[in-house]
């Protein structure tokens, strides 16, 4: 015999099992959509209303919004790869060619990294352009935009010590071109201005500190895999959550005052 | 539509916001929904590049930083190691930190206007532009031993000899130096009264050496290019 109920005490139960995991009802309410935001701890950084022209692309060009989403991306794939790759001047190229040609799904999780790298680079630099010509880095945004250009900087930076990971000779030379370029700093670098003065040679400058000796090898492999997968994501997060928070505090998305 | 609710809303709120959920939340998924589309319709298609194993014997020619960094390689054309690649991105970093610190005019606050912010959108537009240009010029035109070629010739090793560079004499270098600083700090000064008294001193000492070492960059590669000059200031210490 059917229970007269049974479709309300199914319908209960759904929304019970519902609550339980999101802690306010479904249907469509202005207290829901509330909710929805501030109740969620990954929509809750956002506020639960917001001003219209905020969400018009023509004014954000979801710059910031896509290059924060590539970043995820990227540690997404970058996990991945790591489950391949060692970092040692013996195994890396041979490790980066298995990713290529072997490993299932491999050669699109490299690509996507390697590619969603350059794309991060534009989108942050777009992102910044747009901040800049909607006159966003104004009083009370000022320091918003520093901490947008440590991020820039850190963007870089990633994106550079990404680069000689495959142990490749695109990569070994372009860090190559680098560090040496840091060997050049003033006072700091043995090939820069002034270095003699305080008793800097190659093996003790700033160039030897990045790479962890007087030429580009094993050492410099290391560092760079550290630096790119464990240190420069974790001053990135740091951060991008000031970068987020401030926005919020300091009155949300610009527009006219 | 068909929620009664919200036409009594309009009402409620009388204020520019909409609910984040889903009017922004909307956006962002479907933002994110594009982006990594294209990403993975982008990598299925293009290899990301990979070369030989690295052979530190065997140097690549030419050897290029990466596109973001070749702007700055591109400038070692015309200036030693240690400004190209260290004291200007230094100075160029340092400048976007402080724009917000010199920038003190108030209007254009969160839209777009170029009628009220005439310093300011040129300033910041050139220094973009400059910035890819060099990367423009660093990746794509930069053939073996750092060549100029165009898009359309090929790149070889057989080029004609560059013409011979002459240095300016030291006395010559620092007239030249502190004429081009003292003349860009005079002629504003002269020129805009105005733009000199909103800023302030402080301010305005900063923003133009910025400024002025933006345009004195330019100017090198302009003289390097047009006079075959390589340095305006040699000493035994530094060249500049």
């Amino acid at each position: 015999m059917k229970d007269p109920n049974s479709e309300k005490k199914f319908k209960d139960s759904v929304n019970d099992i519902w609550r339980s995991v999101f802690r306010h009802g479904y249907t469509d309410t202005p207290r829901n959509r509330v909710l929805q935001i501030i109740s969620n701890v990954w929509l809750h950084l956002h506020p639960a209303r917001v001003r219209e022209h905020g969400t018009k692309l023509r004014f954000t060009w979801c710059m910031g919004g896509i290059t924060f989403f590539i970043f995820l991306v990227e540690v997404i794939t970058g996990v991945l790869l790591m489950f391949y790759y060692t970092p040692d001047v013996n195994k890396a190229f041979a490790d980066t060619i298995d990713l290529m040609y072997t490993v299932p799904f491999g050669r699109l999780m490299r690509n996507v990294h390697r590619w969603g790298a350059h794309a991060m680079v534009i989108t942050v630099s777009v992102h910044m352009f747009r901040v800049f010509i909607t006159g966003s880095y104004k009083p009370p945004r000022r320091f918003n935009w520093v901490m947008g250009v440590f991020l820039l900087v850190i963007t870089f930076l990633l994106s550079f010590t990404g680069y000689l990971l495959p142990w490749d000779q695109l990569g070994y030379w372009a860090i190559t071109v680098g560090m040496n370029m840091g060997g050049a700093t003033p006072f700091l670098g043995h090939e820069g201005p002034f270095s003699q003065l305080l008793g800097i040679t190659a093996s003790n400058d700033i160039r030897f500190s990045l790479v962890g000796g007087t030429t580009i090898a094993a050492p410099a492999l290391l560092r760079a895999y550290v630096w790119h997968c464990v240190a420069i994501p974790v001053i990135a997060v740091a951060l991008m959550m000031v970068h987020f928070w401030r926005i919020r505090k300091d009155g949300g998305i610009s527009g006219r005052l | 539509m068909e929620n009664s609710w919200q036409n009594k809303e309009s009402v409620e709120f009388e204020d520019d916001t909409v609910f984040t959920w889903p009017t922004l939340v909307v956006k962002e998924f479907l933002a994110a929904i594009f982006v990594m589309v294209g990403l993975l319709f982008y990598s299925f298609f293009v290899n990301a590049p990979l070369g030989e194993l690295a052979d530190p014997s065997q140097a690549e020619n030419p050897a290029k930083a990466p596109w973001y960094f070749a702007g700055l390689q591109e400038q070692l054309v015309y200036f030693d190691p240690w400004f190209a690649g260290v004291v200007l991105p230094s100075i160029i970093v340092v400048g976007l930190i402080l724009l917000p610190y010199l920038d003190n005019n108030p209007k254009g606050n969160g839209y777009i206007t170029f009628k009220e912010r005439k310093f300011a959108i040129p300033v910041f537009v050139s220094g973009y532009v400059f910035w890819y240009l060099l990367v423009y010029v660093g990746t794509v035109l930069r053939g073996p031993f750092w060549t100029f070629f165009w898009p359309w010739q090929e790149w070889t090793h057989d080029f004609p000899t560059p013409s011979p560079l002459i240095n300016l004499s030291l006395p010559v270098g620092i007239a030249v130096l502190i004429g081009f600083y003292a003349a860009g700090f005079a002629i504003p000064l002269l020129l805009f009264k105005n733009f000199f008294r909103s800023l302030g001193v402080i301010r305005y000492a900063l923003t133009m050496g910025l400024l002025l070492t933006m345009i004195g960059t330019a100017g090198k590669v302009f003289l390097r290019l047009v006079f075959d000059i390589k340095y305006i200031i040699v000493t035994p210490w530094i060249n500049l």
